[in-house]
């Protein structure tokens, strides 16, 4: 269906939504690689325009990817809650920008609505807002997830430590995890980019991870984010498997180049639930999703790579994760060009995430490539505080020396907590407590109080 | 300002740990390392790559050489278009064409890539050791083509023009903190337009501090050889000798 508007002198013609939508989509540089961008600043307004008066009930006759040619539309489509959906059936997307954003509207009514909206309505909300409406809207919407710990809720703010190493030299990766839990983090998840793909030296790292949570009693969960084939393999060799983590994207063709597809996912969850190793809950998946990777890999079938992004959320809510995180500034300056494009979209894709009701946490990150700086990232991280996000990356001094790109620190949750009042999982902060690693108003205990059993009992 | 007294891990990895800290910020001395450590890898990125210099310091190791260039002019719209770094401009394009004989059995191609930095610093050093050992393995080698802003799949297109059986290709990998100056090498059985990354094999990590140029020769040297004698390069070689072979991993250059 094509959609128009005059907008001043000029007519604008848009030739289905999924043009409107690429077209509606604020300025990034891989919408303009992909040949899907809006041509002027003004064609640029007037798609947002034209689309705000687009009825949400429109989404669900019109698939910017066709039913019959993609999994994603088939579960999109097959999924979608059509009482949930009723609150929010009769408006069109200006108007449901204006209901997220209303007085009235709180966080539980929201996500009452959350499995009637579709990755496209909410992405198209997205496309009108400015970054304090995706502030204000995401910060109204809790998502509480539970493995050994509770992440999401209120006042709350978790981190992955992300203890990698070039060569998984495993004295390398401890020395890592030892520093980060010193300084308070590791709550969200321990979670190692290893090197290599070897089953044999993933199923290492995670007995490895097992023995030093166990032994000393830290109520979180540990992760190597290796494929979800080799994951599997680990569980059928034994090795013990808290979290399964992969990269999904929003095409079937690009889950493809993944070398996944959604009956892959669902049997990789079942595996993870039959060890049943969560105390609290049973959220075994860990996602990793980030614009750009549908063009990546050449599966973007002409849709903006921020609904694809939005349509990768719902992959991931099909699978109930403990854990979503949008790897935003990793891909490079082809997709996300400098700090204001990185900006923007960590904000869009935390927000589609929580619209869609998932816990979303974001690798507030950049390559040297991009013109970004660890100021944007400060900025980044404080705008993504104030929105609620569930959990950030601990990297040591924000510099991960395998991945080559610079993300958060242990010292940047420490800022955030202290300008935001946020704590740590519940469960976790008893343990930091406990252990004397925090004390009052989660502060770090000086060093000297710290001569726990962390440091001298590991193999270093 | 408070150090952390576990200062000890930092043996076990070059990783920052054990920074210190003032309140739960880092001390002053950290910070600057770390903005001092970004100046340098900005400024590989944006290093002038003298190709042209280049150049001559690798006819003085004895072999011709082409000056090339690909599609993306100038680096803001390499940064942004990597398809036009995959791809020669015109001119080069028929300047290889005249040059093409009766095929080869390499073609190697020298790029800036993501740092012109490691490019200046780490292709004499690899190519002064691998060429020897080519030339005792009786390779047939074309002019090595050194290509300002290329993309590891422009090997693709120069190895096709040239009637290449094996392309080689060495550049300069995305800089990371601790490392702005660090060459990547990925080689291609039968570079023709289309090969996907998958039928390539990587090296990465070459510079004094990681893999050296020495080392980095020998171990290409075994893996060329492997991949004319399997006539095949991708996920497909696997190497005993070298456990740690990693097919074509792009996030490094692309």
């Amino acid at each position: 269906m094509s959609h128009t508007i005059q907008a001043g002198r000029r007519f604008h013609q848009f030739a289905d939504l999924r043009e409107l939508l690429a077209k509606a989509t604020p300025a990034r540089s891989g919408d303009r690689l992909a040949g899907v961008a809006a041509e002027s600043a003004a064609e640029r307004v007037a798609a947002q325009m034209c689309l705000a008066e687009v009825p949400l009930a429109h989404f669900l006759e019109e698939w910017v990817i066709p039913y019959e040619e993609d999994e994603v539309t088939r579960l999109i489509c097959d999924r979608h809650d059509r009482g949930a959906f009723a609150v929010v059936a009769g408006m069109n997307v200006g108007e449901f920008r204006e209901w997220l954003l209303d007085y009235a509207t709180t966080g539980v009514e929201i996500a009452a609505v959350s499995g009637g909206l579709t990755p496209e309505m909410v992405a198209a909300a997205s496309k009108l807002m400015g970054n304090q409406d995706l502030i204000l809207a995401a910060s109204k919407v809790r998502v509480v997830s539970r493995f050994r710990n509770t992440q999401g809720l209120a006042g709350r703010l978790g981190v992955r430590l992300q203890p990698n190493h070039p060569t998984d030299d495993v004295r390398g990766i401890v020395a890592s995890i030892l520093d980060g839990l010193l300084y308070g983090c590791g709550d969200a998840v321990i979670g190692i980019n290893p090197a290599t793909d070897s089953p044999v030296a993933c199923g290492e790292l995670l007995r490895m991870m097992d023995e030093l949570v166990s032994r000393h009693e830290i109520p979180t969960q540990t992760c190597v984010l290796t494929h979800v084939t080799n994951t599997m393999q680990c569980i059928g060799a034994g090795a013990p498997v808290d979290l399964i983590f992969q990269s999904i994207a929003g095409t079937e063709a690009a889950n493809r180049s993944f070398g996944v597809s959604l009956s892959l996912l669902k049997e990789a969850r079942e595996m993870g639930l039959a060890l049943g190793r969560g105390t609290l809950g049973d959220n075994v998946m860990y996602f990793e999703t980030g614009q750009g990777s549908c063009l990546s890999a050449g599966a973007h079938h002409g849709v903006d790579q921020q609904t694809l992004e939005a349509r990768a959320h719902a992959v991931a809510r099909e699978f109930s994760p403990l854990l979503v995180n949008t790897v935003v500034g990793f891909i490079g300056p082809e997709y996300l060009y400098d700090g204001k494009q990185i900006t923007r979209a960590g904000l869009e894709d935390h927000f589609c995430g929580k619209m869609l009701g998932l816990p979303m946490g974001c690798d507030v990150c950049y390559t040297n490539h991009a013109e970004a700086d660890q100021d944007d990232m400060d900025n980044l991280l404080t705008l993504l505080g104030v929105a609620g996000c569930n959990f950030i990356m601990g990297v040591p001094g924000a510099d991960d020396i395998m991945l080559n790109y610079q993300s958060t620190s242990f010292h940047d949750s420490h800022y955030l907590r202290q300008v935001l009042g946020l704590r740590p999982a519940p469960e976790f902060e008893a343990w930091l407590e406990r252990v004397g690693i925090f004390g009052e108003g989660n502060r770090l205990l000086p060093a000297e109080a710290r001569r726990h059993g962390l440091l001298t009992s590991l193999p270093l | 300002m408070k150090e952390d007294p576990w200062a000890r891990l930092k043996g076990f990895t070059p990783a920052r740990v054990a920074l210190g800290r003032s309140g739960g910020s880092l001390p002053t001395r950290a910070l600057l390392d770390f903005r001092m450590a970004h100046a340098l890898a900005k400024d590989a990125v944006h290093a002038e790559f003298d190709a042209a210099g280049l150049a001559l310091e690798l006819e003085s190791l004895g072999c011709a050489t082409r000056l090339l260039k690909s599609a993306a002019a100038g680096r803001a719209e390499y940064l942004l278009r990597p398809d036009l770094g995959r791809r020669l401009d015109d001119a080069s394009r028929e300047l290889l064409a005249e040059s093409a004989g009766g095929g080869v059995d390499l073609v190697i191609v020298v790029s800036d890539g993501l740092s012109a930095t490691a490019a200046s610093r780490q292709v004499v050093g690899v190519l002064s050791e691998l060429l020897p050992l080519l030339e005792q393995d009786g390779w047939r080698l074309g002019p090595v083509c050194v290509v300002e802003g290329g993309r590891v799949a422009i090997q693709d297109e120069i190895g096709e023009l040239l009637g290449a059986r094996l392309s080689l290709m060495l550049l300069g990998e995305r800089p990371g903190l601790g490392s702005p100056d660090s060459l990547g090498a990925y080689f291609t059985w039968e570079p023709r337009a289309g090969r996907s990354d998958a039928e390539r094999n990587c090296v990465s990590n070459i510079r004094p501090e990681g893999l050296v140029p020495a080392a980095a020769a020998r171990r290409l040297q075994a893996l060329l050889s492997n991949s004319r004698r399997l006539g095949l390069s991708g996920i497909g070689l696997k190497d005993e000798t070298f456990p740690a072979l990693i097919p074509a991993d792009d996030h490094r250059v692309e």
